[in-house]
């Protein structure tokens, strides 16, 4: 393949950002728009599927076979989103096996969210109820990024998702209406996840690494504060709602900026869960790379079945 | 109505729900992410016939248990699915070594269920059945990979298998409620059923490089409500929230 | 990783009948009859489809970027092939 002459390249890439146009898989891209795709991509999706985890945990345990049949579903619709956004990672040029690797062996990171642990029922109305909707405000933002794999697999996530959300509002209300128990089991959970869903969103603005190129190039398309901040204007009234308490002492509405105060988030923790001291950190990548070893016969059966399968083929073709 | 034919109901309700409780254990944790997506679809249909055939048990029992009375708030005694269900899943290759043995199975017996004189089994079993083709075809097609892959593989199915055929007796063993109910148009003869099964297995296994083991080693009882160990701590795990709170809406 | 990797797949699905096959996202499968059970497992699942194919990603021939230029500009002058190019009395049904 010629090497076109790199400025012209620049150029008709930047036209096509500016002009609000996607890049697609084919086209020129600067290396490092690649490398942050794959990186931001891979992260995404390896998110979902450690995802399935925390919540994966109360399947066999969920209260009422509606309940299992919804959280299954949802559990594996986790496991879809991961696979069409490794899909839309593997058109810059990057396979599976690689950013798996890249995950089992550390290299990689995933949503800290997920290395929290689910001790009740309750939490997995929490996770859908806070974290699927924190997820969503992102995602729904992230169907305008700037490449148009990314874009297409974020339509269908947001798509998928938007019975996530619901499931979990729906668990947290019917807690909320039960007796003191499920309440308090209620209440509990919203405490434990409200501020490690908040720190979803990811640093400040400011201390952000990658969002001011990332919103050049229009991969994201609202920082972090910003998203953050809408997440906390719809969740308020959500919670009053139902009867369920945010814990933060500093939430409050300011009329002048026509959006909720709220207190600050405890950066050392984010910090210390982000650098694999969470308190699931372990025991999730542990999972992982059980299921990942575990199964390395399988694979290596089914292909060494498809070849001796395609050979039988051949032989009978010639 | 009777206590047979209710018991008869009850009993492929349980089939259900114990199996799609063992096979919701992968979600998360199976070879590679084609397939927490594919075991999570089997385990679903599942649990859908599962409720399904729990509510057509509780209307027929008349008593006022829905599908949630039925499969959280029984004893393990009275319990009536069959053995191979309620096995811990082991490998991945047992698992759907057993899977491929069931799913043959439930897909002859659905499909001569969708004639049965209780029309609402009739109605669940039209769903059944086209259900269960799609898994006999998943699970089959297993089978043949694992069983013609490596000699690893070879040899972990046939482990699987060596373990697993004792329980196939069970499932061709007429008790009381069954010749009750195929006296009474409502089910299947399970001695033609055996033939249209075996005709498909045989020849599978066969065409996968396994052996039928050669031992006559076999475990029945779960119709009965007699299980093995894991059953209890598959029931504890079940049920837990409703045992622990009881009476509440979840 | 030493492992020899599982080929990927594209899969198409017709959405109903009456409709053209659409492309709708990938997998990695062994071989075709695995890939077909894994694009309905995963695809399908939302009843998006009454039809798929799947096709092995290295079979497909794709034009390239800098074709673009050379492929698609040519067609740009050639506005005589869209109806709204005519002059015809508006009032007549044509």
């Amino acid at each position: 393949m010629a090497t076109p002459a790199p400025h012209d390249e620049q150029a008709r890439f930047d036209a096509v950002i500016a002009a609000d146009e996607k890049i697609e898989p084919r086209d020129w891209m600067p290396e490092k728009y690649r490398r942050n795709l794959v990186r931001q991509i891979s992260q995404h999706a390896h998110s979902e599927v450690v995802g399935q985890l925390p919540e994966g945990n109360w399947i066999t345990r969920a209260p009422s076979l509606r309940r299992k049949a919804i959280l299954l579903a949802k559990v594996q619709d986790e496991a879809g989103h991961g696979l069409y956004l490794y899909s839309a990672a593997e058109t810059l040029g990057t396979s599976r096996e690689e950013m798996l690797d890249d995950l089992l062996e550390g290299r990689a990171k995933y949503a800290s969210i997920f290395n929290y642990p689910t001790l009740s029922w309750a939490d997995v109305g929490a996770i859908g109820w806070l974290v699927d909707g924190a997820a969503i405000v992102n995602q729904i933002s992230l169907c305008r990024t700037s490449y148009g794999p990314y874009a297409r697999a974020m339509v269908r996530i947001c798509k998928e998702e938007s019975f996530h959300q619901r499931q979990g509002y729906e668990i947290m209300q019917t807690l909320a209406q039960g007796s003191p128990e499920q309440q308090a089991m209620a209440q509990d959970a919203l405490d434990r996840w409200w501020w490690p869903t908040l720190m979803m969103f990811g640093p400040h603005d400011a201390d952000s690494a990658h969002t001011q190129q990332s919103m050049q190039w229009k991969i994201k398309r609202q920082s972090n504060d910003e998203l953050r901040q809408k997440f906390v204007d719809q969740t308020v009234e959500q919670a009053a709602r139902i009867g369920l308490t945010i814990p933060d002492p500093e939430l409050r509405w300011n009329e002048a900026r026509g959006h909720y105060d709220f207190g600050e988030i405890d950066w050392d923790e984010f910090q210390r869960v982000l650098g694999g001291n969470g308190p699931c950190n372990r025991s999730r990548m542990r999972d992982r790379r059980r299921a990942h070893e575990d199964g390395a016969w399988v694979r290596e059966a089914m292909l060494a079945h498809a070849e001796k399968h395609n050979r039988r083929a051949a032989g009978a073709a010639a | 109505m009777s206590d047979a034919h209710f018991t008869y109901v009850l009993r492929l309700g349980d089939n259900a729900l114990v199996l799609g409780q063992r096979l919701s254990e992968w979600c998360g944790h199976s070879p590679f992410l084609e397939e927490d997506i594919a075991m999570a679809n089997t385990a679903l249909d599942l649990i859908g016939r599962a409720r399904m055939l729990y509510s057509h048990a509780g209307r027929l029992e008349g008593r006022g248990r829905d599908e949630d009375a039925l499969a959280y708030l029984r004893d393990e005694r009275e319990f009536g699915n069959f053995l191979m269900c309620e096995l811990p899943n082991g490998d991945y290759g047992f698992t759907l070594v057993r899977q491929y043995l069931l799913d043959v199975y439930h897909r002859h017996l659905y499909a001569a269920l969708t004639e049965s004189r209780d029309d609402e089994l009739a109605a669940i079993a039209a769903k059944a059945v086209k259900e269960a083709a799609y898994h006999a075809r998943r699970s089959g097609d297993w089978v043949l990979r694992l069983g013609d892959g490596t000699a690893e593989s070879n040899a972990r199915c046939q482990a699987a298998l060596d373990e697993l055929w004792g329980y196939t007796a069970e499932l061709f063993t007429p008790d009381a409620v069954d010749s009750a109910m195929l006296e009474a148009g409502v089910a299947p003869d399970l001695a033609t059923l055996r033939t249209r099964w075996e005709a498909d297995v045989l020849a599978r296994l066969a065409e996968a490089g396994l052996t039928v083991p050669a031992d006559d080693w076999q475990a029945e009882g779960g119709r009965a409500g007699r299980h093995t160990e894991h059953m209890g701590r598959l029931l504890a795990e079940l049920q837990f929230v409703q045992r622990a709170y009881p009476g509440q809406q979840w | 990783m030493s492992q020899r990797h599982l080929p990927l797949w594209e899969v198409f699905v017709r959405s109903r009948r009456g409709l053209d096959h659409k492309h709708i996202g990938s997998l990695h499968a062994a071989d075709a009859e695995q890939a077909l059970l894994a694009a309905r497992d995963t695809y399908t699942r939302r009843q998006e489809g009454v039809s798929i194919w799947v096709v092995k990603s290295s079979d497909i021939h794709a034009s390239q970027f800098e074709d673009e230029g050379a492929f698609f500009d040519p067609a740009e002058d050639k506005v005589y092939r869209h109806p709204t190019f005519y002059d015809v009395p508006e009032d007549l049904k044509l």
